[in-house]
Formats: C-alpha cells, structure tokens, sequence
C-alpha cells in the first residue's frame, strides 16, 4: 500500500530510557523507541503506563533516571518542539491573539512582528477573527483549536500532544482529528501523541507504540498501514475495522487480558 | 477542512414565550427593583421611626436628636466635618496604597523562594494578630510624627489581607501553564510578568477589597488611641470632642460620614474589580440565566 507517510531516518531515539521518581514509583523501565522525521506516532497504552511521563521527557520537562535520548539531525531549540496538554491550558485573562503569541513573546517578539505568524497559524486552524475573544468565550474545540496553534506557532519541528483530545466529544474530537491530519499532511511536523484510544490511535498515526503499565515499558508496535489523507469514509472502512482490531488485540495483551472470541476494539481508561 | 463549531445565537430574538417563561421574566424584573427598592424603604422607615421615637419619648437632644438635627448639624458644621473627612481620608488612601505596595511586594519576593516565604510569614501573621491598639503605645513612643503614626498603625491592619491573598494567587498559578513557560524558556521575571501576576489577579483585588474597609477602620482606630486635637484631625477626633462636649448631633454626623466614606471604598473598589476582571473571571461576569 503506497504510504505517504514516508519518512526519512530517525529524529529522536530513546535508548534504554528510565524513570524513577522520588517516591520509588517506577514510572519507565528501559524504553526503547525510535521517532523518525515526519512520523505520526501514537503512544497508546492504559492509565499508569507512563505515556505522559515519557512525553515529558522528549519534551525536556524532566530528565531520565537512565539511559539517554539520542537526537539526530539539527540541534533542537526552544522553539523546535511544540507541546499541547489535555486540557487546552489557555490564559483566561488573554485574548486569542495573546494566547498564540505567547511563545514568540518569550524569545521576544514583539506583537508587531508576530501577527503575521499569528495570523497564518490561526487561519490554519480556522479561527480567522477570534483573535480577540478571550477564552470564556469560545466553546471546548475551539479552545483546543487555539491550544494547537500556539503549539504551532513557532513551527516546530516536533510536536508533543498529551492526549489532547480526550475532553471533548466525539463530534468535535472527529472533526479535530481531521483537520489535525491535514495541517500535519500539510507541514509535515513531526507528532508524538499520547492517547488511550485505540480508535484515536489508528485514524491518525502511521505507528503506534503500545505501552505497558507496572511498570510503563514498550509492549509493541505497530504500523498502521494505511494510506494517507485519510478522510471520514476511512472510519468506516474494513480496513480501518482490521487495524483497530489488530491494535486493539495488542493493547488487551499488554494489559494481560486474554483475547476471546467476540473481543472488539474498545476505547480504554 | 470545514469549521463546524456553533457560535451562540443571537440574544434578542423575537419568540413567543410561554406562560411559565413569562412568569419568571417577571419576577425576574421585581426582583431587579425590588433588590435596591426594599432596603432604601426600611432605611426610610427606620429614620421615622428613630424620629418619632424621640418625639414620643421627649429624649433630650444631648442624648438622641433627631434625624433633622442630625442632617442641620452636617450643613451647619461642614467647614469643619469636611476638613475632618479630608484628613480621615487622606490617611486611609496613603496606608491603602502603602498596603498594596507592601504587600505585593513581599508576596513577589515570597513566591521568588520558598525559603523566604517560610521565614518571614510568621512575622506578618504576627503583626496581623496583635490588636492595633495594643501595639500603638510603642509606636507611639518611637515615632514622632502625627501622620506617620496614623500611617503606619493603618497600613499594619491593611496590608496582611492583600500579602495574604496576593501570596495564595502568585502560587495558584496552573501547572500546565507553568511547564509550558518551562518549554519555551521562559525567565523568572517573564514568568512572573506574564503568568503569576495576571494568575494572581482576582486574589489580588479580593484582598484589596476587605483592605480598603480595614485601612478606613486602621485610620480610625489609629485616630482614637492617639488622640489628637486641632484644626488637622481627622473625623474620630470630631467623634471624641463631641463626646466630650455631650454634641451628639456632631457625634451622629460624623459617624454618619465614617460610614458613607466605608461603603464609597466598597463600591468604588467592587467597581474598579468587576472593570478589571469582567471579560475572564467568574466572579465578575454577569449572571446570564
């Protein structure tokens, strides 16, 4: 099947990756996993398996107890990884516009100088005159939608997601999905995307890692082999039906159920 | 990509409604008259009550006087009561802004370290705990100056709510915001410029509401223990000279306008943090069911 998701060779690779925190809680157990350029991975797995903990890690938010990520190509910056929480974490007091241009503001540009960067980030996530409501006044997708575009102002060369959609309902968390899949078709970023949703998973990614919980170690992977763009007809096709039900049987695995007859994809918390 | 999320209708359509709707919109408007329209007739009721009641019992004025007295003594004696309120209210204004300036700034300095905080809080908890009228002897042996004293008793009761509140808000601040200044590297003082301070707000200006009435109270208090006299007191000063002098309407007037002053602070203050607060926080939006 024609992918075209074609990457080229690896950007980040966890090496026998560790963590432990303070209170004895094994949180990661010799990681292993490798990120190339362009990918859409998914990190799927149940509560405790340390997917967030990982992601803080690639993020630098925290450092590993052992072992080493090892990056390739072009030393990454500040304002190469872009990093979107579960909850879209906005500043209340902040318009749209403010919001976005927070991470620009950081390294010091001024308002002047980023509309224009503002302006094309949020024309790509359709909020084209939004730029100054403030927050209340958007409903859960939207917020998210500006959550995005702040992650992807600076234009990152990674993009981190702590399973971003997980508080928003399904119509809303379709339609985000889809426009996610074509701004990163579009800008080929890479993602890292942590989700319990096998469903979620399979839609978007071209790999998924499936994790373990007890502690958080790689239970598996696999390449969701199917073509891109991936429009609404592909939730509904018999291939999407197979994949789930592969990641699915792979998931009920590391979570040491046994896979019976009758056993179908189910969405895990 | 298609934009699919609603946006909220227009208010003011035309729709018929139904009885029980119709109901509630007017009780609803009953309510919004009713709101300022009942106080305002106890208040009245209780002022004719108050003046009958001295009529029918032929209480001396040097004991109760009437409403009327009252209201004469304010018109007759302004010259003097207003130069009081002056005086009154220049204190409370000076130790309200020191109280905002003192304690924000140590509750920055507090949330700078940890260890600051845990050092020096005892301290202002202290201080806050001690009744103002006990400590004013000290004071009043180590200062001189009459204003400074004024100031500096005020400016104790005022300033522990805002250093209080202001502390709790810099520290309110959501993780997930502080990780994201975190990533983008983010300095200590663009953290607090950008995302501690505006975070803190609403604490900030909540504590600033019950300083404004304390810092009033402090100006007062302060007046009283010190006891001054002359052309330059404030209105507590007018109170105890009255007193003295068995001047109740004096005495009632100025208590009237210690009074009016106190709630002027609260609705000025309430209204500068509804302006301040009104398109993000909760507390200030208006009710729309």
């Amino acid at each position: 099947m024609a992918q075209a998701a074609a990457t080229d060779g690896p950007q980040l690779i966890l090496r026998s990756v560790g963590k432990t925190f303070g209170n004895d809680v094994v949180a990661l157990r010799d990681v292993n996993m490798t990120i190339n350029h362009g990918d859409f991975l998914s990190l799927l797995g149940p509560s405790g398996c340390g997917k967030s903990t990982a992601l803080r890690l690639v993020a630098g938010l925290s450092s590993p107890t052992s072992g080493l990520l090892d990056w390739r190509g072009p030393p990454m910056g500040k304002s190469d990884v872009g990093f979107v929480f579960q909850e879209p974490t906005l500043m209340p007091w902040a318009t749209v516009f403010e919001n976005v241009w927070l991470p620009l503001r950081l390294q010091g540009v001024s308002r002047a100088e980023a509309t224009p960067q503002v302006s094309e980030v949020l024309a790509q996530v359709n909020l084209t005159g939004f730029e100054n409501a403030v927050p209340r006044e958007l409903s859960g997708g939207m917020k998210m939608r500006v959550s995005i575009a702040r992650g992807l102002v600076t234009r990152p060369r990674l993009l981190l997601m702590d399973e971003p959609f997980a508080a928003l309902d399904e119509i809303t968390r379709f339609q985000l999905n889809s426009d996610l899949l074509a701004l990163w078709e579009q800008e080929r970023f890479t993602v890292i995307f942590v989700t319990h949703s096998v469903f979620e998973s399979v839609f978007l990614s071209n790999r998924i890692v499936v994790m373990a919980a007890h502690p958080g170690r790689v239970y598996g992977e696999m390449e969701v082999d199917a073509p891109y763009p991936r429009d609404e007809q592909f939730r509904t096709s018999e291939d999407y039906a197979h994949l789930t039900r592969k990641a699915s049987s792979i998931l009920r695995a590391a979570m040491g159920i046994e896979d019976g007859e009758g056993a179908h994809p189910d969405v895990l918390h | 990509m298609s934009f699919t999320d609603t946006r909220s209708h227009a208010a003011h359509e035309e729709v018929p409604i139904d009885a029980e709707e119709a109901r509630r919109a007017r009780a609803r408007r009953l309510e919004k008259t009713g709101r300022w329209l009942f106080p305002m007739l106890i208040m009245v009721l209780a002022i004719i009550m108050w003046d009958r009641i001295c009529v029918w019992n032929e209480i001396p004025r040097y004991i109760l006087p009437r409403p009327g007295e009252v209201l004469a003594t304010l018109i007759t004696d302004r010259g003097l009561l207003f130069s009081s309120l002056l005086t009154t209210l220049k204190i409370t204004f000076l130790s309200l802004l020191l109280a905002v300036l003192g304690g924000v700034g140590l509750s920055v300095l507090f949330t700078q370290s940890k260890w600051v905080e845990m050092s020096f809080f005892p301290f202002a908890v202290i201080l806050q705990v001690t009744p103002i009228v006990a400590i004013f002897p000290l004071i009043n042996i180590y200062v001189d100056n009459q204003t400074a004293k004024l100031l500096l008793c005020a400016w104790i009761v005022a300033f522990f709510p805002i250093l209080s509140n202001t502390t709790l808000g810099l520290n309110s601040v959501d993780r997930n915001l502080l990780d994201l200044f975190k990533l983008n590297g983010a300095s200590r003082w663009q953290t607090l410029w950008h995302l501690r301070l505006p975070a803190s707000m609403p604490y900030f200006l909540g504590g600033l509401k019950i300083a404004g009435g304390l810092a009033l109270i402090g100006a007062v208090v302060a007046e009283f223990v010190a006891g001054t006299s002359g052309q330059s007191s404030g209105l507590a000063s007018r109170i105890i000279e009255a007193g003295y002098r068995l001047n109740a309407p004096r005495l009632f007037a100025a208590l009237i306008l210690i009074s009016f002053t106190g709630i002027l602070i609260f609705l000025v203050l309430t209204w500068i943090s509804n302006r301040i607060l009104r398109r993000w926080h909760e507390s200030a939006l208006k009710q729309e069911h």
